[in-house]
């Protein structure tokens, strides 16, 4: 079996595991364990969009 | 901030024994986290915890795998390769599994195959952190 991802599909699902290990690991309620996951995954998402941008501003 | 489950555990023993049944944990529960993702919690019965950590190091494995990522062998050479085999390593018996069905041989025509060969890595990098987590579960470090 081989799995086709797109560039940005292959980070967000890198970003939902990592978020999830964060989240448990780093946290100690529940609550703060979801918060701080959520907030991982957003920073992993929009840290992907701004690299993105700016490695085609340096091309350009 | 000492776990409660462990500390009215511990108040219905003596306290030799449950010092000793601690101790064992902290080592059992973080060897176990590191074999099996996840066990280290299923152990201490923190069922939904390892769940979600077990599914997340199982994906990003075997979406690595899928993605025609390598797993590296253990080598003395390049320093990469050999940080690669630690942290491949650290998914326990995944890795094993991996090496003796010959899986992940990698594939450099494809660029998508490189960031399988990152996940499988990160994958056992994060199976570490769990295993640690467990671990301070164990000492009652962490609830």
């Amino acid at each position: 079996m081989t799995l086709e991802l797109s560039h940005y599909n292959a980070a967000l699902l890198f970003a939902l595991c990592a978020s999830t290990v964060f989240g448990i690991t780093q946290r100690n309620t529940p609550k703060d364990m979801f918060r701080y996951g959520a907030y991982c995954f957003v920073l992993f998402a929009v840290g992907v969009i701004v690299a993105s941008w700016a490695m085609w501003l340096i091309k350009h | 901030m000492a776990n409660p489950q462990s500390s009215a555990a511990v108040g219905q023993r003596s306290p030799k024994t449950a010092a000793a049944q601690t101790g064992s944990m902290g080592t059992i529960a973080p060897i176990a986290g590191w074999l099996v993702p996840g066990l280290g919690h299923f152990i201490q019965r923190r069922y939904i915890r390892g769940l979600l950590l077990m599914l997340a190091v199982f994906i990003m494995f075997f979406a690595g795998l899928a993605m025609q990522g390598k797993v590296y062998a253990f080598n003395t050479g390049d320093l990469l390769d050999i940080l690669g085999f630690v942290g491949d390593l650290g998914s326990g018996l995944l890795y094993f599994l991996a090496r003796s069905m010959d899986w992940g041989g990698g594939n450099i025509h494809r660029a998508v195959a490189d960031y399988g060969t990152k996940y499988i890595v990160v994958a056992g990098l994060l199976n570490i952190i769990a295993a640690v987590d467990a671990h301070h579960i164990a000492i009652g470090k962490k609830p």
